[in-house]
């Protein structure tokens, strides 16, 4: 599936690469839970949510592929990524004025 | 079906198919963008008449205090399902996909959408959902009661099938990203040469902002119903507060996706008004620029505004403000938006046709509609109206004053370009005076109800409000006249009505440069593009091109 474009075939990471991903993905989310134990009131949810931001930038750029993309692909990604954030932004006045 | 003029020879694109098989089966398994419009126009004009007769039965009940028709329970359901096929199988999907599919390919001079295959699959997808909002009503726990907006913790805790019929919006969000992401990749590779961004005509602007809303915003409320069948399942508690969820959370996420749904409506109608306005006014568009960058700017600002749906739902004060603050910025590129369209009307040689007077309706219903919307938008008077009938008012005007209306205005502008056929424009010019009529009386006294205190979704009411509500009730008996009169002329037409020559309005975009209905590649040439969209000095060159 990986060769799929020949001129991008050397920047298609090998196995152990997506070994190590998976690795630090499942490191990443016992550590979300981990400190979800822990009280750490009102910036609990920030710290969730930057764990949540690098797996998902993980899992993007290396299982999604879309490092290795052109950029028309990145600009796009970009534009509804930044959406979210607005909307995450937005909520926050919510939650954390309640 | 043999239909309307032929150019040069050529068959029309009725008979004409993209497969080998005839009959139904050839529209069954069509990839042809045409009639894949038409399918769409066939399927959701169905959905429209079942939810307008919901509507039309519910006023029914409402034409005095204490039950007439139908008990609570029944009205429950009516007003959900209603709300239901008008949102998600009418307007939601509505002029995308029917003058979508139609015209975008035309009007930037393609023979086809980027992925036709992909196309005719949305078509599946939205009868599916169809069907399966259908079967919900049928099995055994009956017809949801929850209203259109499935509000935790009712809808987790209520017998009636909520997980079907929210499964049914699941899979029609699917219909609508699929057209969206068509649309995109359509205006974005599909271009005539010559013809650049700032060449498109508006209704193609429209067309781009609405579908990356169907992309960025429909995976929200996607998500948002896996959550409420995980509860509802499993009981995982995620928004019901006896599981220790945030019921509020629903909301957000609701309206997340429900408010840019609100711009996947009213974009498309207003690329239809900036279309039919310069052809009836003889002028190009005042400010097409503006135009154009408010659709983008309308799109964008769509999504910050949500929680206005929210204010007296115990979100915080700071969030009130600031999405109060943000709704009121929306009001700007509308704005913009209707001084374009009355500038280009200013010293036009208009000629007031059918399609013309359905916009005019369009733009004083429309502008009720989203002033009322400031009223709503600002805290103070929210608090008094919020979930009363001034709601109701305001949202029908909206969505059917503005989105409604200009399906009709869409139709009967481009229909004699679809089929061939001109309608009787006389029964048309009365149909538009009647909707008018119609429309005000049915809506307007709720206004007023809402004002006084009439809560919505309630099957009774308290005897001071009955002069109003049968008002309200006589005009709907009016408004389902006056639809049965607007689709049985387009349906006689279509049987004994004349042929339509190529251009009958003067319009100047590319659909008006091929033969009516066009034929199944569209253009026998892809054209070359080297004019503004509304340049009507073209007409007379066009004179010779008519065949
Ligand atoms: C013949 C035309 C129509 C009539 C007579 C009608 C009448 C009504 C009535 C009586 C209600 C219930 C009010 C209440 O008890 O709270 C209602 C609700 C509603 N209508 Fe209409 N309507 C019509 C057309 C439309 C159209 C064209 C749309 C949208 C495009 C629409 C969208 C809605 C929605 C979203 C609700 C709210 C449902 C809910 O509360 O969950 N209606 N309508």
């Amino acid at each position: 599936m990986d060769q799929g474009h020949s001129k991008h075939e050397h920047h298609t990471p090998g196995y152990g690469i997506y070994i190590i991903i998976w690795l630090v993905l499942i490191g990443l989310t016992s550590i979300t839970v981990t400190v979800a134990g822990i009280d750490f009131g009102m910036i609990a949810l920030a710290i969730a949510l930057f764990i949540a931001a690098i797996k998902s930038a993980l899992v993007i750029n290396i299982f999604m592929h879309i490092k290795f993309e052109e950029a028309i692909f990145k600009v796009f990604l970009l534009v509804s990524g930044m959406t979210l954030v607005v909307i995450f932004l937005l909520t926050f006045f919510d939650v954390y004025n309640r | 079906m043999a239909n309307g003029v032929i150019a040069e020879n050529n068959r029309s694109f009725f008979e004409e198919s993209t497969n080998r098989h005839s009959g139904i089966l050839s529209w069954l398994l069509t990839t042809d963008h045409k009639r894949i419009g038409i399918l769409y126009l066939i399927a959701i004009s169905a959905f429209f008449i079942v939810g307008a007769t919901f509507g039309i039965l519910m006023r029914l009940e409402l034409i005095a205090p204490g039950e007439t028709l139908m008990g609570p329970q029944t009205y429950n359901s009516f007003f959900t399902l209603h709300g239901v096929i008008m949102i998600f199988l009418f307007i939601v999907p509505g002029l995308p996909a029917i003058f979508g599919n139609f015209f975008l390919p035309l009007q930037i001079g393609a023979r086809d959408v980027a992925f036709p295959r992909l196309n005719l699959l949305s078509w599946y997808i939205y009868i599916l959902g169809a069907i399966l909002v259908v079967t919900s009503l049928l099995l055994p726990g009956g017809p949801v009661d929850t209203g259109w907006t499935f509000y935790i913790p009712y809808s987790v805790r209520t017998g009636t099938n909520v997980s079907l019929a929210i499964f049914a919006a699941f899979v029609l969000g699917f219909s609508s990203i699929l057209t969206g992401l068509n649309f995109v990749t359509t205006v974005h590779r599909m271009r005539a040469p010559g013809m650049d961004f700032f060449r498109m005509p508006l209704f193609v602007w429209s067309m781009y902002s609405t579908a990356w809303i169907q992309i960025i915003a429909t995976p929200v409320i996607g998500i948002t119903i896996l959550l409420v069948m995980m509860e509802r399942l499993f009981g995982i508690g995620i928004f019901d507060p006896s599981l220790g969820g945030d019921p509020i959370l629903y909301q957000h996420l609701f309206w997340i996706y429900s408010h840019p749904a609100v711009y996947i409506m009213i974009l498309p109608a207003m690329g239809i008004v900036s279309e039919i306005i310069p052809t009836f006014a003889r002028r190009t568009i005042f400010g097409y620029k503006a135009i154009a960058f408010s659709s983008l700017a309308i799109a964008f600002v769509g999504y910050l505004v949500w929680a206005h749906h929210m204010f007296t739902s115990g979100i915080s004060d700071t969030a009130r403000w600031i999405f109060s603050f943000l709704t009121f910025i929306v009001a700007l590129p509308s704005g913009v938006k209707v001084f374009n369209w009355v500038a280009t009307m200013y010293k036009g040689s208009i000629d007031p046709k059918p399609p013309f007077l359905w916009v005019m309706s369009f733009i004083v219903l429309f502008s009720i509609g989203g002033l009322t919307g400031l009223v709503v938008g600002s805290l103070a008077t929210d608090i008094h109206l919020h979930d009363t009938y001034f709601v109701v008012a305001h949202f029908h005007y909206v969505m059917f004053g503005g989105t409604g209306t200009i399906f009709f205005a869409g139709l009967y502008y481009w229909y004699p370009k679809m089929f061939g056929k001109m309608y009787n424009i006389k029964v048309a010019n009365i149909s538009v005076g009647l909707f008018f009529v119609a429309f005000n009386l049915l809506y307007f006294p709720k206004f007023i109800l809402g004002y006084q205190g009439m809560p919505r979704r309630y099957y009774d009411y308290l005897p001071e409000f009955t002069q109003l509500h049968l008002i309200s009730t006589i005009g709907s008996w009016i408004m389902g006249i006056t639809l049965i009169l607007i689709f049985a002329n387009l349906i006689y037409s279509l049987l004994k009505g004349a042929k339509a020559p190529q251009n009958p309005w003067g319009g100047v975009t590319l659909e008006w440069h091929i033969s009516s209905p066009p034929p199944l590649e569209n253009f026998h040439e892809i054209p070359y593009v080297d004019h503004e969209p509304y340049d009507f000095s073209l007409l007379e060159k066009m004179k010779n091109e008519s065949h």
